[in-house]
């Protein structure tokens, strides 16, 4: 394989591991702020890209308004989840809200299935198909525009941590719970904001997804795919979702261009697991992180 | 007058009480200092004044209105902050940072608007700083540290930082647990300096728990006692010094014949 191949794979595999790391992103938000790995992160994907099937297909609105729709809703479905199940057991052990968070899935799983029907769906190409060409090397029009969508997603959700008051809250009490609360920050509604951000970094991730492969209640199984990419990464580090995200985009692509199609879910995933016994604690987590 | 008034009050951990009918207030523009053996009750006070505990019986009233059912979070906006024992800055945040959380109470812009760092949320902020600027961080001296990490502060600078947050959080009362512990004579001094000057500049009422008798002694204008959960004495340092309750309480009830005798 001469170089302008790999390089090829290699372009390819980093835009595509953008698309990860806006799924790993919306994990580290839940962990930093509640100490949860939600599993039905990819749940939050598959409803987002279901409401966006009904408002856009069913309905047929036009993409804006439809999109505007499926956030609204996938905000309202966070904030519910946090009223109704999070904020219960919060001071309960964190097996049992993982847990919580598991059964949550497989009711989303199961109500998608019941509401839409098991079968496969197809969204409407929304990002251009249409290939650009950097120098010599060719970058499929889907790949390109995903990468650019989650970069700018992502590139929001950091400037509004970093800059915003609300943002710098939210850091502030997902660091230290009772010390924001002196501090006159609502500890509960930065926690709903949270859940409300992840779900939307999840139904933006969902569409794309959905859009470029097609829609099932099994999309979900996606964000399976992710864990790997977060504890790579480090469970609570968002610059580590990010970097982890890429690096295991390119794993991918590069070992389907070197050495074939089927080594595409092993070849990453051992290099993850080396790498995890030099640092258990991820590339960029916490020392002491609990793990999975 | 006295801003802040407790009544009464009770509190107990499964058999433990840890407040028993404890009654004190804080004069208004005063310092008063809560002091008493290990394990007395001050912190839990602290904790209930500052409402992270619930007391099953008594009230708390600050500027004369029963504050007991007003969550924490809206306290620390009616005028009441606090530090805590062991420094509780958020890591990984700058000192900067740290100290305009303080302020976040006063702010009112909403989630949205401060999204776009517009309009309203973008004139509270500015105002903000410039207010933080002028009566927190020059105030405390702490204008070089101010682009930090917490971690890459000594300890006695990250309880000034967190002076400064409490002061940027615009206090009526402020609530001081154990400003000076594990500093050294220096870095005491200077904290003593600065609550003297936030009482006497600012007039900010300021009630402290501490163990170091010196600096009580020192700064307040009024000394309670706890022990066991109950007041065992009130008054100026010197008449709680004189106490024989109090004596007794620090040293036992043998060396408190002994300092009768002597006295």
């Amino acid at each position: 394989m001469d170089f302008l191949t790999f390089l090829e794979f290699s372009v390819v595999g980093l835009a595509g591991g953008g698309l990860l790391a806006l799924i790993a992103l919306g994990f580290v938000l839940i962990y930093k702020g509640t100490r949860v790995v939600n599993f039905a992160m990819g749940e939050f994907m598959m409803m987002g890209a279901y409401l966006f099937y009904t408002t856009h297909v069913a309905w047929k609105l036009h993409w804006a308004p439809a999109l505007a729709l499926t956030l609204a809703g996938i905000a309202a479905l966070g904030a519910l989840v946090e009223r109704t199940i999070l904020r219960p057991l919060s001071g309960q052990p964190v097996i049992s809200i993982v847990m919580a968070t598991i059964g949550l899935g497989t009711i989303l799983h199961g109500a998608a299935d019941a509401i839409w029907g098991g079968d496969n769906l197809a969204l409407p190409e929304l990002l251009p198909r249409k290939p650009v060409f950097v120098g010599e090397i060719l970058i499929p029009g889907q790949v390109l525009w995903s990468f650019a969508a989650a970069c700018a997603l992502i590139g929001a959700f950091l400037a509004y941590f970093r800059f915003s008051r609300t943002g710098v809250a939210m850091r502030a009490a997902a660091s230290d719970p009772v010390t924001a609360y002196a501090m006159g920050i609502d500890v509960r509604r930065t926690s709903r904001l949270t859940w409300i951000f992840a779900g939307l970094t999840g139904a933006v991730a969902g569409i794309i997804v959905a859009s470029m492969t097609s829609l099932s209640p099994a999309l979900g199984n996606v964000a399976l795919g992710v864990l790997a990419v977060i504890i790579l990464g480090g469970l609570d580090s968002v610059l580590g979702a990010i970097v982890a995200g890429l690096a295991i985009g390119w794993l991918e692509a590069v070992t389907v261009g070197f050495i074939g199609g089927k080594a595409r879910d092993l070849v990453p995933y051992v290099v993850v697991l080396v790498i995890l016994m030099v640092r258990p604690y991820g590339l960029f987590g916490t020392r002491e992180i609990e793990r999975l | 007058m006295n801003i802040l008034e407790v009544e009464r009050l009770s509190l107990s951990f499964g058999g433990i009480r840890a407040l028993d009918d404890v009654s004190l207030v804080a004069p208004q523009g005063a310092i008063t200092a809560v002091i008493g053996p290990n394990g007395a009750g001050k912190t839990s006070l602290f904790n209930a004044i500052s409402g992270f505990y619930r007391p099953e019986r008594g009230a708390i009233r600050f500027e004369g209105r029963d504050i007991g059912r007003v969550p924490a979070s809206r306290r620390a906006g009616l005028g009441l902050a606090r530090t805590f024992q062991n420094v509780s800055l958020f890591r990984g945040m700058t000192v900067l940072d740290n100290i305009k959380l303080g302020g976040h109470s006063g702010l009112r812009a909403g989630a949205l608007s401060a999204m776009w760092y517009l309009g309203r949320a973008r004139e509270e902020e500015m105002r903000l700083r410039a207010e933080i600027e002028r009566e927190v961080i020059d105030f405390l001296e702490i204008d070089h540290i101010r682009g930090l990490s917490i971690g890459a502060l000594a300890y006695g600078l990250q309880k000034r930082v967190e002076l400064a947050r409490a002061l940027a959080m615009r206090p009526k009362v402020l609530l001081l647990d154990e400003p000076v512990a594990g500093m050294n004579r220096e870095e005491t001094e200077d904290m003593a300096r600065f609550i003297l000057d936030i009482q006497e500049e600012r007039g900010i009422t300021v009630m402290l728990v501490e163990h170091d008798m010196g600096l009580v002694m020192d700064i307040s204008n009024h000394v309670v006692v706890l022990n066991f959960g109950r007041v065992i004495a009130s008054g100026t340092p010197a008449e709680v010094r004189a106490s024989p309750q109090v004596i007794e309480a620090y040293l036992g009830a043998k060396a408190a014949r002994k300092a009768r005798h002597e006295a």
